[in-house]
C-alpha cells in the first residue's frame, strides 16, 4: 500500500470530497480517508441547500440525490403567525432538500473518478510534525495502526475536527457559538410537502425548529438550541419532543430515524492554513451562523482548496505561503457574509418572543421576493433600524 | 485509554461528535461509535451540557 501522497484528506463529507476531486483533477496524488464504514452515513444534517449554493460550488444538479424541491419557505413566529414566500419568489436559502446518503457518495465518486484513492474505516489519530511543519498523519485503519506522509493534510473532519488543533490551528469555539441539535426523520406528517418551515422563539431557545420536507408526508423535523442557553443535560431532546407533542401536524407522525449533532454558529476560523495543513468545511467553521446551513459553503471552500492544492502539488510546495491563495479565495467569497450573519445571530438570540413576533409582523409587510438572509436583513434595516445597527455596514 | 471521571451512557449516546467538537482541550475523541476521554480533560462540563441527549456524566472530584 502506498504511504506517500501529495494530499491526504481527513473526512469524506462534501468538503473533503470536493477538495479531493479538484486536487486529483489537477494531478495531485490524493488519498481521502473516512473513519466510518460508509460515506454519507450516518446522517447529521437537515439536508437543505440552495440551488445558488450548488451552482457556486460548480456541482451540476443530479436528480438522484435530490429528495424534494421546494416551492417556498415559511417563518413561523412565537405567536404562531406565519410569514411565507412562495412559488415565483422563493428559494434562495433553501431551494432543495438533499438525500445526503447519496449526495456524499456522488461527490466521493467524482473524487475517485478524478483519481483520488479512498480508504474507509480509517481514522487519523494524530498529525505527524517536523518542527512546525505537518508532514503526514498517523492513525488506525481497520484496527491496524498506520503512518502516512503527505505534502498537505486537509482537515475535512467536520464539527468534531481535531486535525486543525493537532496541527496547531485554533478551532475552539464558545458555547454561545454552538447549537446543540436533535432531529427526527418523520413520516405521516400533516405539514406542507414543498415548504421548508422555520419556527422561531422560545420553542428552541437561541436557535430554531425546522421542518424540511423529504417527499410525500415525510420530512426532517429538527431543532437547534444555543448551547449557552442549555441548562441541563439532554435538554434539546426534551425541547423537540415537547414541540412535536404540542403541534398536531407533527404529533400524528412516526419517526424513521433520529440524529443528534452540534452545529457551529461562529465566525470562521482566524486561520485555515499552516505549513502542510489546511482546513475546509465545518472544520473551518464556515457554517452560516443564521441558517445553520453549511453544505454549500463547505463545497465552495473544497473547490478552492482542491484547486490551490493542485497547483501546490505541481510546484511541490505546500508551505503556508503556497497555500495562501486558498485562504484569500474563500475569504473573498464567504467571509463578509459569515461575519454579517454571525452578528445578526448575536442580536437575534437576545430577542424575546414578543420582539420576534414584531420582526415577523414587519417582514410580512415588506415586499420580499426571495427568502434569504440578506433580503430579510435589508428589510429590517429599513423598518427596524435599531435591530441591525451594530452591523448595518454589512447589509 | 479513558480517564476515570467522564462516562458515556452507551444506551443514550448517538455518536454524533457534538462533545468532541465542543471540547476546548481536545480531550474527547469519537471512534466511529465510541467516545473516549483522555487525561487532558479539565472537567469544564461543556460536553455534559451540550450533549443533545444527556448521555455524558461527570464524577465529582475526589478529595
Amino acid at each position: 500500500m502506498k504511504t506517500d501522497y501529495d494530499v491526504i484528506v481527513v473526512g469524506a463529507g462534501p468538503a473533503g470530497s470536493m477538495t479531493a476531486y479538484h486536487a486529483a483533477k489537477k494531478g495531485a496524488r490524493v488519498l481521502m480517508i473516512e473513519k466510518r464504514q460508509e460515506i454519507g452515513s450516518s446522517l447529521r444534517c437537515a439536508e437543505g441547500i440552495s440551488k445558488k449554493g450548488l451552482d457556486k460550488a460548480g456541482i451540476p444538479i443530479d436528480k438522484k440525490w435530490i429528495s424534494a424541491e421546494m416551492k417556498g419557505a415559511k417563518l413561523v413566529s412565537p405567536n404562531g403567525s406565519v410569514f411565507r414566500i412562495d412559488e415565483s419568489q422563493a428559494g434562495d436559502e433553501v431551494g432543495l432538500v438533499l438525500e445526503r446518503h447519496r449526495f456524499d457518495k456522488y461527490l466521493a465518486e467524482r473524487a475517485a473518478k478524478a483519481g483520488a484513492e479512498i480508504r474507509l474505516k480509517t481514522a487519523a489519530t494524530c498529525v505527524i510534525k517536523e518542527g512546525n511543519v505537518v508532514k503526514g498523519i498517523s492513525g488506525v485503519s481497520f484496527g491496524e495502526p498506520f503512518k502516512l506522509s503527505a505534502g498537505c493534510v486537509v482537515g475535512a473532519d467536520g464539527f468534531e475536527s481535531q486535525t486543525g488543533r493537532w496541527g496547531g490551528l485554533n478551532t475552539v469555539i464558545k458555547m454561545s457559538d454552538i447549537t446543540s441539535c436533535f432531529q427526527y426523520r418523520m413520516t405521516g406528517l400533516k405539514t406542507e410537502p414543498d415548504f421548508c418551515e422555520f419556527v422561531l422563539g422560545s420553542v428552541a431557545p437561541g436557535g430554531y425548529a425546522w421542518v424540511f420536507p423529504k417527499g410525500g408526508d415525510t420530512a426532517n423535523v429538527g431543532m437547534g438550541v444555543l448551547a449557552s442557553m442549555l441548562k441541563k443535560p439532554g435538554e434539546v431532546k426534551f425541547y423537540i419532543d415537547k414541540w412535536i407533542k404540542k403541534d398536531p401536524r407533527l404529533s400524528c407522525a412516526q419517526p424513521l430515524e433520529a440524529v443528534g449533532a452540534a452545529v457551529s454558529v461562529s465566525p470562521p476560523v482566524e486561520k485555515s492554513i499552516a505549513d502542510g495543513l489546511l482546513l475546509v468545511g465545518d472544520a473551518a467553521r464556515v457554517i452560516d451562523p443564521i441558517t445553520g446551513g453549511g453544505i454549500a459553503n463547505g463545497c465552495i471552500q473544497g473547490k478552492f482548496a482542491g484547486e490551490v492544492l493542485g497547483d501546490c502539488a505541481q510546484a511541490k510546495d505546500f508551505s503556508e505561503l503556497a497555500l495562501k491563495p486558498y485562504e484569500k479565495l474563500w475569504r473573498d467569497e464567504l467571509e463578509n457574509k459569515l461575519y454579517r450573519n454571525w452578528m445578526a445571530k448575536e442580536k437575534m438570540t437576545t430577542l424575546t418572543d414578543a420582539q420576534l413576533d414584531g420582526v415577523i409582523e414587519t417582514l410580512a409587510e415588506c415586499d420580499i421576493r426571495e427568502m434569504n438572509v440578506y433580503n430579510i436583513l435589508a428589510a429590517l434595516k429599513v423598518k427596524m433600524p435599531d435591530l441591525v445597527k451594530e452591523f448595518e455596514e454589512f447589509i | 485509554m479513558n480517564n476515570d471521571w467522564m462516562h458515556v451512557m452507551v444506551e443514550k449516546c448517538m455518536h454524533c461528535g457534538a462533545c468532541a467538537g465542543t471540547c476546548p482541550e481536545n480531550a474527547i475523541y469519537l471512534h466511529e461509535v465510541l467516545v473516549e476521554f483522555n487525561d487532558c480533560c479539565t472537567r469544564c462540563g461543556r460536553c455534559v451540557r451540550l450533549c443533545p441527549v444527556g448521555a455524558i456524566t461527570m464524577e465529582a472530584k475526589k478529595k
